[in-house]
């Protein structure tokens, strides 16, 4: 067998590529959580709880309605938007006015009771998820073999990802978005409905955790442990990229999601904290984040 | 200085209750959790009520502490208070590392740090071998105070606690009513004020997360003598959730908030454990009744009526 770096390729490959889908997963949270955060000003704490829930509903439309995955890639980001919808409306949205630290707490209290209902209900052990028949099976690349599936991951992330960049930086809805973000004064002197925008934008954000959710179903045990498991990640590599912009979650995303592969290969000790590793590098070296402007 | 009066009296009125609970037919095990529970919060709420900065890693210090104390007191046959001592010196050198990283941000970068950097402290709490993984460490003696008194009597233990805690509680009283903790407050209330002032606040910042973090570890040391326990549970990030809440409920940024917190959380976890996972839910929910329409806690809520 080749090797690599004194690893055999098709391990080091396999490791890779397994990084590149936990990096998939890494941007398309973290790119919630930095919409959510421009527009809002809220840490939303129960963004992994909610991209748990896109998993869980899409089981259970499969398990009780018998809706499989692709209505379900549909159907789930729709029903987590609305939910979070609801959570805006009635909650985070009294809290705008105080200190931010509050909607990091409610959300915080939020995500405990989502867990918790989904622990009393299906318990702790996760519940298996089939991959769709198109999408089953795997090519042999010659040095290693890619399944279907996780390649599929990896492009509808992409694509997900660079469709929000797009509709954020390059169009008139995203223009609003930005202008609000910089002076919400002015933008609803303009005639444009701040609080309806700020809605939308934590609806879209929450369902892409759902949409997230959906695509992780497969490929992890849907499990309700599934959020908290991510999110602390998650959160760490929002302070490593700062923030700044759309592109830079997606970069810091995909990025540390490949470091945390490539540890596991040469390190697999330091796999589960090599993220806080580089998060302490970061913040001693340039602590407003990579993509993050100083003083926010 | 009527207030200051009030203060005075419930003060002693606690510590008379404190000293005569064994003797009216309370249950001394529960209020010695009770009393680890209120220390730990009353040190948490040193950095949240008194800097304004959310610390979503203390159970870092407490766990690592717990570890700590247990390990020197059952492996090295320390005294317990020896033992308490060495946890709470990990816990405020944990502190220092831990601080000195998380001021470099503020408001809810400086909880996202804490909180990711207390990850690191769980996932090295379940790999490292003297805190052995998901068993954690069990059977800790209580072992003789000072060599001398035998800990193993409930009583002589719950004698130890409260002291423990009146001590730790009466430190972090003078911390807050010191010159060192004017400037504290002047910097939760306006940073850049205290700054133009001449302060320099990242190194009053890390102090003040010194102390919290040293004084968690007392609690947390504490805790695994009277427990005779220390495991995964104490370092876990629900921990740092739920002192948290503790304050939050009781009222951040009063004395006896987290006090009150803390018992009432403390009782109501007694009363739902039979209800297994809604404890999870019900605390949740707690947190946003809280957040939403009780954001002063019990404490702020009664001191704002006072003042009308």
């Amino acid at each position: 067998m080749q090797e690599l770096l004194g690893v055999p390729a098709a391990v080091l490959f396999g490791q890779l590529l397994l990084g590149l889908i936990n990096g998939s997963f890494y941007a398309l949270l973290s790119l919630g959580l930095a919409v959510i955060f421009g527009m809002l000003n809220v840490i939303n704490f129960a963004h992994g709880a909610l991209y748990m829930t896109g998993a869980f509903v899409a089981w259970m439309l499969l398990n009780y309605l018998g809706i499989g995955y692709w209505p379900a890639l549909v159907l789930v980001p729709i029903a987590v938007g609305a939910l979070g919808v609801l959570m805006e409306k009635t909650m985070l949205s009294r809290l705008y006015k105080l200190d931010h630290l509050y909607g990091l707490l409610l959300t915080f209290g939020l995500a405990l009771i989502i867990e918790g209902l989904f622990r009393n209900g299906y318990g702790v052990s996760g519940q298996p998820y089939p991959i769709p028949d198109i999408l089953s099976g795997g090519y042999n690349l010659g040095f290693m073999f890619l399944p279907i599936y996780r390649g599929w991951v990896i492009i509808a992330s992409l694509i997900i990802c660079f469709g929000t960049w797009f509709l954020v930086e390059r169009t008139r809805f995203g223009a609003y978005l930005r202008a609000a973000v910089e002076n919400q004064q002015l933008v609803r002197a303009f005639g444009i409905n701040v609080p309806l925008l700020m809605t939308m934008a934590f609806g879209f954000a929450v369902a892409l955790a759902g949409v997230a959710g959906v695509l992780a179903a497969p490929i992890y045990q849907v499990s309700p442990l599934m959020g908290q498991q991510v999110i602390i990640v998650v959160f760490a590599i929002v302070v490593i990229g700062g923030l700044g912009s759309i592109m830079g979650s997606i970069i810091t995303g995909l990025g540390v999601g490949i470091i945390e592969g490539l540890t596991k290969t040469f390190y697999p000790e330091g796999s589960a904290v090599v993220v806080f590793v580089l998060m302490a590098i970061v913040l001693v070296l340039r602590p407003h984040g990579l993509f993050g402007r100083p003083r926010t | 200085m009527g207030a200051n009066k009030i203060r005075k009296a419930l003060i002693a009125l606690g510590i008379l209750l404190l000293l005569l609970a064994p003797f009216i037919g309370i249950y001394p095990v529960f209020v010695m959790k009770l009393l680890c529970f209120a220390l730990f919060a009353c040190a948490f709420n040193l950095m949240l009520g008194y800097v304004g900065l959310l610390s979503f890693g203390h159970a870092a210090f407490f766990g690592m502490a717990a570890y700590v104390t247990g390990h020197s007191v059952k492996v090295w046959g320390l005294t317990p208070e020896v033992g308490i001592i060495a946890g709470a010196l990990v816990a405020a050198v944990l502190g220092l590392v831990i601080g000195s990283l998380a001021t470099r941000r503020q408001g809810i970068y400086f909880a996202m740090i804490t909180l990711a950097l207390a990850q690191m402290v769980y996932f090295f709490s379940i790999q490292a071998p003297f805190t052995h993984g998901e068993d954690g460490i069990q059977g800790i003696p209580r072992g003789f105070l000072l060599g001398l008194v035998d800990l193993s009597d409930t009583l002589n233990m719950y004698y130890f606690v409260v002291g423990v805690f009146l001590f730790g509680f009466l430190v972090i009283y003078r911390t807050i009513n010191s010159p060192f903790g004017q400037v504290l407050k002047a910097i939760r209330e306006n940073e850049n004020r205290v700054i133009s002032l001449g302060y320099r606040v990242t190194h009053y910042k890390i102090a003040a997360f010194v102390i919290s973090a040293a004084f968690t570890g007392v609690a947390g040391g504490t805790k695994a003598i009277v427990f005779q326990a220390a495991t995964l549970t104490d370092v876990h990030w629900q921990m740092s959730g739920e002192v948290v809440l503790m304050t939050l409920v009781g009222g951040v940024g009063t004395i006896f908030g987290p006090v009150i917190g803390a018992g009432l959380l403390v009782v109501l976890q007694n009363y739902l454990a039979s209800v297994g996972s809604w404890v999870t839910v019900i605390t949740g929910v707690i947190f946003v009744v809280c957040v939403l329409a009780f954001r002063r806690g019990i404490v702020g809520e009664i001191a704002e009526r006072l003042k009308r």
